[in-house]
């Protein structure tokens, strides 16, 4: 019988690693150069980009008429339940009444004193009294809901958007409590029966997801301009912050605007031309 | 005298035991529903993957789906079969209710012979429900 010594046994050994070590390595090489075909995901061609998305609104372009064709463009088309709407008794029996409290919204407007408390002036010009500001998610630099959520089901995203990913939201409405504009809606229940015209190209929400604007991020995908831009005839402008020659710059480097509660650091993106 | 009656405990046993497999021998089951292709389906003759890997993953190739959409907003798929797709349940021509059109015939049928409820359609809308 033959005498292994250690030294040959290690020896056999080493070999034999180096061997299975090389055969993944030769496999890939005697395969064939293109290799597999992987999956690959891309954007649209035609999709806007931005470093940084944001929103200036002239105010003094905006009237009644306009406000309300905006809130309609913007909640119609994201499948909004409208509380006032009468429910189809005979597709949803058994409704349960409505509180009006729990209402849904995206964008809607404000008094000036509601909007900007920490502006609010005894003598403040008389047009603003009157004037409707239209306030929306501020789509914040510093988002405090982003931070506030447990389950990233709200994040921002690599272009500035904060964005929300309703199929994660446990409910917990964190991020209502941290939002100092009170952006965000609550779905106290299946907002369905209340969707007057349901937009096949946009899914609803189901009962317990928090919900609100979301910068159209579907149609800057496409290529298009958010809904409100597109209803605003001019008012609203969506753009590149970080970009000196973009549209929203050039607005903000020849008018005065303001933020809402600039004081709370949050950085909101959106800004009022007044 | 016990040994008899310990072999007539256990036969009872093993009878009880295999009872579901009796039961399948004497009774007919129903078949596995095949998911049934729409006529632009059979047609198109291109899926994301081949047929048994969607079949056996394509919960997991929606979910991938969605984590692309939501934040990366990367919304086209280009699948290793080099045909391209929007990464979408039910929106446009090129997602996929868009081309199996029949929601009941190729998502519920299987669903519930399954008897598995994903939610999807909570939220994600049929087009053809609607009108």
């Amino acid at each position: 019988m033959m005498e292994k010594s250690r030294r040959s046994f290690l020896r056999v050994a080493g070999i034999a690693a180096i061997g299975l070590g090389a055969a993944p390595a030769m496999n890939i090489a005697s395969s064939d150069s293109q290799g597999i075909a992987i999956a690959v995901k891309t954007k649209n061609k035609e999709a806007l980009t931005a470093h940084r998305w944001g929103m200036v609104i002239d105010t003094n372009k905006l009237n009644d008429e306009i406000v309300e064709n905006i809130i309609k463009a913007c909640h119609s088309s994201h499948n909004v339940p409208d509380f006032d709407h009468e429910v189809d008794e005979e597709k949803y029996p058994d409704t349960r009444p409505v509180n009006q409290k729990q209402e849904v919204k995206w964008i809607w407007d404000e008094h000036f004193h509601s909007a900007f408390p920490d502006k609010e002036d005894e003598f403040l010009a008389e047009k603003f009294k009157h004037l409707g500001f239209l306030v929306t998610c501020n789509h914040c630099k510093n988002a405090p809901c982003v931070q506030a959520c447990p389950t990233q089901a709200t994040f921002k995203r690599e272009d500035g958007i904060v964005l929300m990913d309703f199929h994660r939201c446990i409910g917990c409405r964190f991020c209502m409590a941290a939002c100092p504009f009170g952006s965000r809606s609550f779905n106290f229940r299946d907002p369905r029966p209340f969707i007057p015209e349901t937009n096949a190209d946009f899914p609803t929400r189901s009962k317990g997801v928090v919900e609100k604007c979301n910068l159209c991020a579907e149609r800057l995908a496409k290529g298009k301009q958010p809904h409100c831009v597109e209803a605003s005839q001019g008012a609203i402008v969506v753009g590149d912050l970080e970009d000196p020659e973009s549209e929203v710059r050039v607005l903000l480097s020849e008018n005065y605007s303001i933020r809402r509660k600039q004081s709370l650091g949050t950085e909101p993106s959106v800004y009022y031309v007044v | 005298m016990n040994k008899n009656y310990i072999i007539l405990g256990l036969v009872i046993f093993v009878i009880a035991v295999l009872s579901p497999f009796w039961f399948n021998l004497v009774t007919t089951t129903q078949a596995a529903p095949e998911p049934e292709l729409s006529a632009k389906a059979k047609e198109a003759k291109k899926c994301v993957l081949n047929k048994y890997e969607m079949r056996a993953n394509h919960m997991s190739l929606l979910d991938e789906w969605r984590d692309s959409v939501v934040r990366d907003a990367d919304r086209m798929y280009t699948a290793p079969n080099g045909h391209s797709f929007t990464m979408s349940l039910s929106t446009g021509e090129n997602s996929c209710l868009g081309c199996h059109e029949d929601k009941a015939k190729f998502c519920d049928s299987c669903h519930d012979y399954a008897s598995v409820d994903p939610y999807c359609w909570e939220c994600h809308t049929n087009p053809k429900e609607i009108k």
